[in-house]
């Protein structure tokens, strides 16, 4: 479809024209990332600097591509994943395991296999959360947010309760956790992000079109044929994975997701996930870097990017509010 | 044809559709009218497999509705609600264009195009192909959805009150369209109703339900009389003929 109008035109449309422009950008940021400000053994600086950038783009995409692909399945343009809870959950269960096996033995323990416990602990939880689509009411998918938002301040509240018993040294560890950071991140564990978000997207890409289907809504989806409630449902899961493993790399972030998304939707003026999609990805890399050469090279100020992107992301999320209160 | 058995849709102890039996001869257009909370949207909902049924069957074309794949089935059947909500900002030629996912699941080919082109002229839209559906009236909005709906060219067409949201001209319009379509291209089309005097003047067939239950059917002249249209309604209703065409008037 996009080619042939490529072709009629005989010009390149928008999107392509801005996904050229935001690639370019990327890769610009990518390159000063890797060299501005080195001294000393490239072999060193590179794998160094390599570590993060890698980190650095898998969260991106991961962050915007499931926002997006969450926001469709809802048709609702100021929800995160986050709402569902991901991100309280993984808190409570890391202070769970401070409290009982204490941060020592956290420390200590294969980075891969606590890994592999978050995101399984996460995934499971969404399935969990996703039986309830499958009842018969029309408005399940409202039931299924609700729920989340619900479970995520029960635990909250257990994290606070907890806290309250932990040994208070044991909490300077723990807060490390509460916060994304992405300069303390194990290469294995990078290795096992890239395999399990290159699987997500090969499963993903196929269903692009569906999804453009499904922002019609469910009753015109079905129409058109698309099993909904199946590709909402595989959908759902896909997200979760992607928010778990950004999660378990970094830590929780929330609002930086809505931050991308919707300055795709605005950039990009079309429907088409093919378009939308790489835009929030690569306007989520170009933050991400930007924001973290910003805070390393201009202000020395080296691991707050979450806050700061948090609170940029936070300000959307208000000013969305607003403006869907003056409508 | 559309066969509708034993068909029923109850919420909890809420019967909304109960034991409905209906066959519709393939071809024309057929109006279901009734008062509100009659099941009418229901029924079409579930004919459409938008809404699962409680108990029964709908076979369409030959097709049962609730065995057969849903992608199949929007080659042969297609669907139009009254609510629609769109997130995302599409024009009139994106939303039409989507018609054709059934048949090119989004990758366009020139026949495709041709209906596309062929739908947006037929509901004289081409002036407003590429406008923003967010910033259309609400007629020309749902004009744009007809139109999607004829471009994906499917043998039975249902419509859940097509002419909210229109004024007198535009209603007119829409309803010569439907005929017009029905009779061109012997689409099986399939409406709901409120005005019993859309429905008198053109529809060939009307389905009439209350509480559920199909209360009444037949053409226009078997279907609007006073008799029946009090019946249902309950209130004295007025049948008269004005050049040729049958008019209640419930104005008291």
């Amino acid at each position: 479809m996009a080619d042939a109008q490529i072709l009629q035109r005989g010009q390149l449309s928008q999107p392509v024209l801005m996904l050229m422009f935001l690639s370019a950008l990327a890769i610009l940021l990518m390159a000063l990332f890797m060299t501005v400000g080195a001294r000393g053994d490239w072999s060193f600086i590179l794998a160094f600097r390599g570590k993060k950038l890698a980190a650095l783009v898998m969260v991106g995409f991961a962050i915007a591509v499931s926002t997006v692909a969450f926001q469709t399945v809802t048709a609702n343009r100021i929800l995160t994943p986050a709402l569902m809870g991901f991100d309280a959950l993984y808190i409570l269960m890391n202070s769970v395991l401070v409290f009982l096996f204490g941060s020592l033995t956290i420390v200590a323990a294969d980075p891969i296999m606590l890994f592999m416990l978050n995101v399984a602990a996460m995934v499971g939880f969404a399935l969990l959360l996703f039986r309830f689509l499958f009842s018969d009411s029309t408005r399940s998918l409202l039931l299924v947010l609700l729920v989340g938002i619900i479970l995520g301040t029960l635990f909250r509240s257990l994290t606070d309760f907890t806290l309250r018993l932990i040994d208070p040294n044991e909490f300077i560890v723990l807060q490390d956790f509460f916060f994304a950071n992405f300069n303390t991140v194990n290469a294995d564990l990078l290795w096992v992000s890239a395999i399990i978000i290159l699987v997500v997207s090969a499963v993903g890409v196929s269903r692009l079109h569906a999804l453009d289907v499904i922002t019609l809504g469910r009753d015109q989806a079905i129409n058109l044929g698309v099993d909904h409630t199946r590709e909402v449902g595989i959908t759902i899961v896909l997200v979760t994975v992607l928010v778990s493993v950004s999660t378990a790399l970094v830590g929780p972030v929330t609002f930086f997701g809505l931050l991308v998304a919707n300055l795709a939707y605005v950039l990009i003026r079309d429907h088409r996930h093919v378009f939308i999609m790489p835009a929030a990805a690569l306007l989520a890399v170009i933050c991400l870097i930007g924001g973290q050469m910003l805070l390393e090279r201009l202000l020395n100020f080296d691991s707050s990017l979450s806050i700061v992107i948090e609170f940029a992301g936070g300000l959307v999320f208000i000013f969305l509010l607003l403006r869907g209160a003056a409508r | 044809m559309i066969k509708v058995s034993k068909l029923s849709k109850a919420y909890g102890d809420t019967i909304v559709v109960d034991d409905v039996n209906l066959d519709l001869p393939r071809g024309g257009v057929t109006a279901i009218i009734g008062p509100n909370g009659a099941g009418k949207s229901t029924l079409l909902s579930m004919i459409s497999r938008l809404l699962p049924m409680t108990a029964g069957s709908v076979t369409v074309g030959g097709l049962d509705v609730s065995k057969t794949l849903s992608g199949e089935l929007a080659k042969r059947l297609s669907i139009l609600r009254q609510d629609n909500h769109i997130a995302a900002r599409l024009t009139v030629r994106d939303l039409v264009s989507f018609g054709r996912y059934p048949h090119s699941k989004g990758r366009l080919t020139v026949k495709d195009k041709e209906h596309i082109d062929r739908a947006i002229a037929y509901l004289n839209l081409e002036p407003l192909a590429d406008r923003f559906i967010d910033e259309m009236s609400g007629g020309q909005r749902q004009r744009a959805y007809v139109a999607m709906v004829l471009a994906q060219d499917t043998e039975f067409v249902l419509l859940d009150e097509p002419l909210n949201n229109l004024d007198m001209k535009h209603a007119v319009e829409m309803m010569k369209l439907i005929r017009r379509a029905a009779s061109e291209t012997g689409r099986t089309i399939v409406l709901v109703l409120h005005d019993i005097n859309f429905a008198s003047c053109y529809a060939d067939h009307i389905v009439v339900m209350r509480d559920g239950k199909l209360a009444y059917q037949g053409t226009p002249a078997e279907v609007v009389t006073p008799e029946i249209m009090r019946d249902v309604y309950e209130i004295d209703i007025k049948v008269h003929t004005i050049a040729g065409q049958l008019i209640s008037v419930y104005y008291d």
